[in-house]
């Protein structure tokens, strides 16, 4: 093994690469942390170095790939000969029985050695887990782990034995992680683990791109939300907080320092009257945008506490009002999306978006909803497959609102490629590149009134 | 304080905590680095617990600091003992005002609060900030001076270092965001759901007459709760809750009737009982 003092400074740049802050000082008490722990005992080792390099537990899964690139479980192939594909898949099946993760683990070092190499020449060689996994296909031994696990157990008729289906599979996916971490250890030791490690790990969900995330990084980033609304709730109630103590009144400081002989002896605050700001929100949800705009309504709808009112309105190319499908309380984060175009009229004759239909539709039906105090999201790429941007309706709410945000998915060098009517739209509002979660909750907090 | 990893899990294990390989491994470097401990989690994973079991383990006195909105300087440091002080005042009606001044600013006047409790003790102490995220943001400012040199101001005192220093556990369930320059002064430790294997363990322990075959059912329930993504998923306090509950109640299997009947002792919130019993396929509550 190299020198550890490296391989730590290795691991805290790669890190740095995906943005996890790391100071000088965790640095050194990480190789503190190596140095009292030995470099024996390689999972102690994993978490001594999570202590003290890391401060949320959001980053680990970044720290747990990158931490398997720089202290390899081991390297080279595994010291088991190449093994047959159905001796592979019994071995494998076993494991999966005994929920043995030692076992498992070697079996996906093996499986990558044996299946998932590719190319002849140096260079264009690799090893993939994609390959690997499709050639074991893991998840099609269910019913035979089932079988076996019955077979042991002896038992049956239990009632937990009916979660047994949803344990096999949480181990199969287990696997498949193994696999993958395998897979990219072996390219690290060809290609140089510093370029694996900044290009083969996954960012943290909330820097996923919104446009472009897997069903289960959308998953991640809901959970997400109720713990960032809560955050955003905290720091709007101390800005209202603070905004509340208000100003000097001059006139009337001057007044009461009358009785002192002038002398204003007692400073007058401006008294604030409690408003509570109204929220409009407009919402694309059109299949392309989708996952974002889930993402914000749920946000919102945990925000809900913090403003008079709030109305939502999803749009194709119709616009309905779902203000009451977000009711308080009933946060089923998946079925969101599915509700609303269940139960909403969304679409005219065809099922593209149409911005100029649906902005106008809303001036004409539901005006009335924007006043002075309230403040309107307009969520969705602005891609309008050609048709009118209508660009009076966005003036008209505009001219209405206290303020008007849009917030837009896809990144600002695209806008006004194509169809896209982004930057005639930028013209009459604020309009903001919004791509991850951790940008949809700097924007909130800083747009969303006091 | 401990000489290894093992030696942490072994001597917690003797009071009654079963720590998991992160949490002895932090633990033991907490106590080698001499650093604060920030332990992050969902409620009822045992944070503060683990707090109570170090102190158990190390012999040491816990104080213990509850953070909550609005906990301010008075009530984390110090405060002057104003009523002693009138009486001290008023009982030497001859001195001079500077005499008097001199004197009611003095260690007898001082009421010592959790922070400098710990910090002025000479023996082995334990110091534990419950709910840091609770408290307003300024306190973390506070925090920073005693948590990096591990010494207070008083102004009329003068500083006071900590001759020996304490063992400090700082809890949070990340109900607002803790500042960067808190965490960068701690190992951090963020405590999950623990492991099946372990859960039986810490269930078998803390439920001792509970049989093999239920504790297990129970924990592999729980299991699947926590993968369902409802609002509050179960904790290990619940999983013991549940499984005394059942113990109460005279089961021996976990049956389709049981888990309905004590399915509130686990969740608690109406839709999550009922997303959870559509899931486990138990009859419309």
């Amino acid at each position: 093994m190299t020198d550890p003092a490296e391989r730590i400074t290795g691991l805290v740049g790669a890190l740095r690469a995906h943005g996890v802050r790391i100071g000088t000082g965790e640095t050194v008490d990480a190789a503190l942390a190596a140095e009292a722990l030995g470099l024996g005992d390689r999972e102690l080792l994993r978490e001594g170095l999570a202590a003290t390099l890391l401060h949320g537990a959001a980053q680990r899964a970044v720290f747990d790939p990158v931490f398997d690139l720089y202290f390899p479980r081991g390297v080279g192939a595994p010291d088991a000969g190449p093994a047959d594909r159905e001796g592979l898949r019994d071995r494998l099946a076993e494991a999966l029985a005994a929920d043995d993760r030692t076992l498992m683990a070697q079996l996906a070092a093996q499986a990558v050695d044996g299946f998932g190499g590719y190319g002849s020449s140096p260079g264009s060689d690799g090893w993939s887990a994609y390959q690997t996994l499709e050639r074991l296909r893991p998840q099609t031994l269910l019913a035979r782990v089932r079988a076996d696990v019955r077979a042991g157990a002896g038992a049956g008729g239990d009632f937990a034995d009916r979660l047994l289906d949803d344990e096999i599979r949480r181990r199969i996916e287990e696997f498949r992680r193994l696999v993958g971490a395998e897979a990219r250890r072996r390219v690290a030791e060809r290609r140089g683990r510093d370029e694996i490690a900044r290009r083969a790990v996954r960012p943290t969900a909330d820097r996923v791109d919104f446009l472009f995330a897997s069903r289960e990084q959308l998953a991640e980033l809901r959970r997400a939300v109720q713990p960032l609304a809560r955050k955003l709730a905290t720091r709007l109630a101390a800005r209202r907080r603070r905004a509340a103590r208000g100003t000097i009144d001059l006139r009337r400081t001057l007044r009461s320092s009358l009785s002192t002989g002038g002398v204003p002896m007692r400073p007058v605050l401006r008294r604030r009257r409690p408003v509570r700001p109204e929220l409009v929100l407009l919402c694309d949800v059109s299949g392309s945008v989708s996952g974002f705009s889930d993402f914000t309504m749920l946000l919102v709808q945990a925000l809900h506490d913090q403003f008079g009112k709030v109305r939502v309105f999803a749009f194709v190319n119709r616009l309905d009002e779902v203000t009451g499908l977000l009711d308080h309380g009933r946060a089923d984060p998946e079925g969101l999306g599915a509700r609303i175009r269940a139960e909403a009229t969304l679409t005219g004759w065809h099922g593209s978006s149409d911005y100029g239909m649906a902005l106008g539709e809303f001036t004409e039906r539901y005006g009335a909803a924007v006043g002075p105090r309230t403040t309107v999201f307009v969520l969705g790429d602005a891609r309008t497959n050609q048709s009118d941007p209508n660009l009076p309706a966005v003036r008209e709410i505009a001219r209405r609102a206290r303020r008007v945000y849009w917030l837009n998915p896809e990144p600002a060098e695209q806008w006004g490629t194509g169809d896209s009517a982004a930057p005639a739209y930028a013209d009459l509002v604020e309009m903001h590149e919004c791509r991850t979660a951790r940008q949809l909750g700097g924007l909130v907090g800083r747009l969303l009134p006091v | 304080m401990f000489t290894s990893v093992d030696d942490v899990s072994a001597r917690l294990a003797e009071t009654g905590y079963l720590a998991s390989p992160a949490v002895a491994t932090t633990v033991f470097l907490a106590a080698r680095l001499g650093k604060p401990l920030l332990v992050e989690g969902p409620a009822g994973v045992g944070k503060t617990e683990l707090a109570k079991a170090v102190a158990q383990v190390a012999e040491a006195r816990l104080v213990r600091l509850q953070c909550y909105e609005g906990v301010d300087e008075s009530r984390a440091l110090y405060e002057w003992n104003h009523a002693k002080q009138l009486l001290r005042i008023s009982a030497g009606p001859g001195e001079s005002w500077d005499e008097t001044r001199t004197d009611v600013f003095s260690e007898e006047f001082l009421l010592p609060r959790p922070l400098l409790t710990a910090i002025r003790g000479d023996e082995p102490t334990v110091l534990l900030i419950d709910e840091t995220d609770k408290a307003d943001v300024e306190m973390e400012g506070l925090l920073l001076e005693v948590l990096s040199d591990f010494q207070i101001t008083v102004p009329e005192l003068g500083t006071v270092t900590a001759t020996r220093r304490p063992f400090v556990v700082l809890t949070s369930n990340a109900g607002r965001e803790l500042s960067e320059a808190l965490r960068r002064r701690c190992l951090f430790l963020h405590i999950g759901f623990p492991e099946e294997e372990l859960e039986r363990r810490i269930v078998r322990l803390k439920v001792p007459g509970l049989p093999e075959a239920l504790a297990e059912s129970v924990v592999r329930v729980v299991g699947a709760l926590r993968a369902m993504d409802l609002r509050k998923a179960p904790s290990v306090a619940e999983t013991v809750d549940w499984a005394r509950t059942l113990l109460a109640l005279g089961a021996d299997t976990l049956d389709e009737t049981v888990v309905r009947d004590s399915l509130g002792v686990i969740l608690k919130h109406q839709d999550d009982i009922q997303k959870a019993a559509a899931k486990l396929d138990l009859d419309a509550l």
